[in-house]
C-alpha cells in the first residue's frame, strides 16, 4: 500500500483516532434517551461523525493520486520546540519569578528559535520591551501580575 | 415623526460636552487595550468596569459603549496586523486581513474595516431607532429547535470558509465542536473530558485556542522557512489607502454585509458573530470566480467588518428592548445598568427616554470617533510591520503569552496555550485551516443546549426541526447550500478557484 497524500494520510488519521477517542471518553457519561438527552449523547454523535469522515479522507489518500504526493516537507523542529518550551517557560516563571525577570527570560529564549541570534539586539529588545509590558500591563492596566520575585520582599 | 423626534431627543443628549468627551476617551482605551492580542471587548469592558462606578447612568452607559467600539475595532487591526483574533468575530476579518498586509496593502484593509464599520454603524444607528420594537418580535420567534437549524446553517456555510478540502474543513468544525464539549454540562452538571483537572471543568479559552492556533501556528511556519523564503511582509507597502478600485469592489460587499448584520445581530445568542461569518460565505459566493478570497481580498474584510458593527448594534435591540443580553459583553453592559440602578427592559424606553435614545445617538457618536481617531493611527500600525520580524516576533509571543495569563491570572491557561501553538503548526502542516474549527469550538455550547432543549420540548422527537416552519426553513436552506457545493460541476470550478499555489 502506497500513500498517495501525505497529508491528507496523517490528517485523515488525525481525524479518526480524536474522534474514537473522544467517543470512548463519551462512554463514560450517560446516553440518556433522545426525550431526556445525557450528558454523552452529543459528543457521541459528533465524535462517531467525525471519525467516519476521518477514515474517508483516509481512504481516499491511499486511493486518489495527488499532485506530487502532496508531501508534509520538512518540520521545523527549532522553532516549534523553542516556542512551545518558550510559552511553558514563561507559565512556570511569571508567578514565581515575577515579570521583571521573566520578561527577559522569555525574549531571550523565544529569540532563540529565529535563524539570526544577535546578543546585542535581544538584550536591547528585552530591556525595551519589559519597560514596556510594565508600563502597559501594571502601570497602566493595574493588572495584578506578579511584579518582582516571589522570595524578594515588595 | 417619531423617529425623527426620538433621534433628536438622543443626539440632544450625546452631544453635549460631557458626553463627547466620554464616548472620545471611552473609544481611545478600548482602541488601546483592544489592539493587545487577546485583549478583546469582554476583557476590556470588564477591566475598564469600575472606571464607571462614579460617573452618571448615561455617561456611564456612553463611555461603555464607546469602549465596545474600540476594542471590537481594536481587535480587528491585531487580527489584520498579526494574524490573532482578540475575539470570535475578527476570525474572518483575519483570513483575508492578514494576507492583504503580507502584500503590503495592510492600510487598505485598516480602512476598509474602518469605514465600512462606520457605515454600518451609521445604518445600525437608524435601524435600532426604527425597528426596535418590530425586530424584538422575530427574536420572540425563535425557539430552541430554530437556533439549533440557524447554527447547522451556520456551520455549513463555515465549510465555504476553507479553501481546501471540503471533508477536511467539516471534519475541523467537527473537531471544534468536540473541543467545546471539554466543560462541565450544563444541564447534568457533570465535568466532561476534563481528567479531574479542574481549570478543564470551566472549559478551554477561545483566546486559547485561537491564539495558539492561529497566532502562534503561524509565528512557527514563519520562522520554519529558510530567511531568503521567509519574508513575512514585502516591503514594498503600497500606499496607505485603499485604491480606487478597491472602493469601487468593497462598496457592494459593505452595504451586503451591514444588511445581514443588522438582521443576525436582533438574535440572542451572539447574532453578530454569526453576521460576520455568513457575510463572508456570501461574498465569497457572490464573488465567484473572480475572487481571491483567502488570498488578501478586501471584500472578505470589508465584508464581515461591516456586518459585525451593525449585528454589534443592532444586538442593542434585544438587551434594550427585553433586557436580554444576547452575549458576553452586552451582559457587562445589563450589569453596568443595574450597578447605576437602572432595571434593563422594555420600560427603560418609557421611564427613561433620555438615557434610551442618547445611549443609541452615542452608539453613532462613538463610530464617529472610531474613524477620526482610527484613520491617522493607520500609518503609525503600518510603520510596526516595517520592524524587522526577529524583533517582532519576539515581541507578538510576549503580549500573547501576557494576555492569555491575566484571562484568568492562571498559568493553566499559558500551558494550554503552549499545547495548542503546537496543535496549530500540525494543523498548518496538514493544511488543515483554523477558521472552521474555531467556529465550531464557539457554537459548540449553544448549539447543544439547543438540541438538547428542543428534545426536551418535544419528548424525543426529532421531527420537531423540519415541522416547525421556521426551522425547517433554515434546514432546508443549509441542505440546498450542501447540494450547491458538492454538486461535482460547482465543486469542480470551487477547486480550481480556491485551490492554493
Amino acid at each position: 500500500m502506497k500513500i498517495k497524500s501525505q497529508r491528507d494520510f496523517w490528517s485523515g488519521l488525525m481525524f479518526a483516532v480524536a474522534g474514537g477517542a473522544f467517543a470512548i471518553g463519551a462512554t463514560n457519561y450517560s446516553m440518556g434517551s433522545s426525550a431526556r438527552p445525557g450528558p454523552g449523547y452529543f459528543p457521541l454523535i459528533l465524535s462517531v461523525i467525525m471519525s467516519i469522515l476521518g477514515l474517508i479522507v483516509l481512504f481516499k489518500s491511499l486511493t486518489i493520486e495527488a499532485e506530487g504526493g502532496d508531501p508534509i516537507g520538512d518540520i521545523a523542529w527549532r522553532p516549534l520546540l523553542v516556542v512551545v518550551a518558550a510559552i511553558a517557560v514563561f507559565g512556570l516563571a511569571l508567578p514565581r519569578l515575577g515579570l521583571v525577570v521573566t520578561v527577559p527570560i522569555l525574549i531571550v529564549l523565544v529569540s532563540l528559535a529565529g535563524d539570526e541570534f544577535k546578543w546585542k539586539g535581544v538584550l536591547a529588545s528585552a530591556v525595551v520591551l519589559t519597560g514596556f509590558s510594565w508600563a502597559i500591563f501594571v502601570f497602566g492596566l493595574k493588572l495584578t501580575l506578579p511584579l518582582w520575585p516571589s522570595f524578594m520582599p515588595a | 415623526m417619531d423617529l425623527l423626534n426620538n433621534l433628536t431627543l438622543g443626539f440632544g443628549v450625546a452631544f453635549t460636552l460631557q458626553n463627547l468627551t466620554y464616548a472620545f476617551f471611552g473609544s481611545v482605551l478600548g482602541t488601546l487595550i483592544g489592539v493587545l492580542p487577546g485583549l478583546g471587548p469582554v476583557a476590556t469592558i470588564a477591566m475598564l468596569l469600575p472606571s464607571i462606578y462614579t460617573l452618571d447612568a448615561t455617561p456611564a452607559l456612553i463611555m461603555l459603549a464607546g469602549i465596545y467600539y474600540g476594542a471590537q475595532y481594536g481587535g480587528s487591526t491585531t487580527a489584520i496586523l498579526i494574524n490573532v483574533p482578540g475575539e470570535a468575530s475578527s476570525v474572518v476579518t483575519a483570513i483575508d486581513g492578514y494576507q492583504m498586509a503580507r502584500q503590503g496593502r495592510a492600510g487598505a484593509a485598516l480602512a476598509a474595516a474602518g469605514l465600512g464599520s462606520f457605515f454600518a454603524g451609521c445604518v445600525g444607528t437608524v435601524v435600532i431607532a426604527a425597528f426596535a420594537p418590530p425586530l424584538t418580535e422575530l427574536a420572540f420567534k425563535f425557539g430552541a429547535a430554530e437556533y439549533f437549524s440557524l447554527m447547522v446553517l451556520g456551520l455549513i456555510g463555515a465549510v465555504v470558509l476553507a479553501s481546501g478540502s471540503l471533508l477536511k474543513a467539516i471534519a475541523m468544525i467537527l473537531l471544534g465542536l468536540l473541543l467545546a464539549q471539554i466543560n462541565t454540562d450544563v444541564i447534568s452538571g457533570v465535568p466532561r473530558y476534563s481528567f479531574d483537572i479542574a481549570e478543564l471543568t470551566d472549559g478551554i479559552g477561545f483566546v486559547v485556542i485561537a491564539m495558539g492556533v492561529f497566532g502562534f501556528g503561524e509565528v512557527i511556519a514563519n520562522l520554519g522557512k529558510s530567511a531568503e523564503h521567509r519574508q513575512v511582509f514585502t516591503k514594498n507597502v503600497t500606499g496607505l489607502w485603499p485604491t480606487r478600485q478597491d472602493f469601487k469592489q468593497a462598496w457592494p460587499s459593505v452595504v451586503r454585509g451591514t444588511a445581514l448584520g443588522s438582521l443576525l445581530g436582533v438574535l440572542p445568542g451572539n447574532g453578530a458573530l454569526l453576521a460576520s461569518f455568513a457575510t463572508y460565505t456570501m461574498e465569497k459566493k457572490v464573488a465567484g470566480a473572480s475572487g481571491r478570497f483567502g488570498k488578501g481580498d478586501i471584500r472578505g474584510v470589508a465584508g464581515p467588518e461591516s456586518a459585525n458593527n451593525a449585528g454589534a448594534q443592532t444586538s442593542f435591540i434585544p438587551m434594550l428592548t427585553l433586557g436580554i443580553p444576547p452575549n458576553a459583553v452586552m451582559a457587562l453592559m445589563v450589569g453596568a445598568m443595574t450597578i447605576k440602578g437602572i432595571q434593563p427592559g422594555p420600560q427603560v424606553m418609557t421611564s427613561n427616554p433620555q438615557l434610551f435614545w442618547g445611549l443609541i445617538a452615542s452608539m453613532w457618536v462613538g463610530n464617529a470617533m472610531l474613524v477620526i481617531l482610527n484613520l491617522p493611527l493607520i500609518g503609525i500600525w503600518i510603520k510596526l510591520l516595517t520592524v524587522p520580524y526577529r524583533f517582532l516576533f519576539p515581541a507578538i509571543t510576549l503580549f500573547c503569552c501576557i494576555g492569555v495569563y491575566t484571562l484568568n491570572n492562571n498559568t493553566f491557561d499559558v500551558y494550554m496555550t503552549a499545547v495548542f501553538a503546537a496543535v496549530g503548526y500540525a494543523f498548518y502542516k496538514l493544511s488543515c485551516e483554523g477558521a472552521p474549527l474555531l467556529l465550531g469550538f464557539i457554537l459548540g455550547p449553544m448549539m447543544e443546549e439547543n438540541l438538547r432543549r428542543a428534545l426536551l420540548l418535544s419528548r424525543g422527537d426529532w421531527t420537531t426541526f423540519v415541522t416547525r416552519p421556521l426551522s425547517s426553513g433554515l434546514l432546508i436552506a443549509s441542505a440546498l447550500l450542501v447540494v450547491i457545493v458538492t454538486l461535482p460541476s460547482i465543486r469542480k470550478k470551487r477547486e480550481v478557484t480556491f485551490v492554493d499555489d
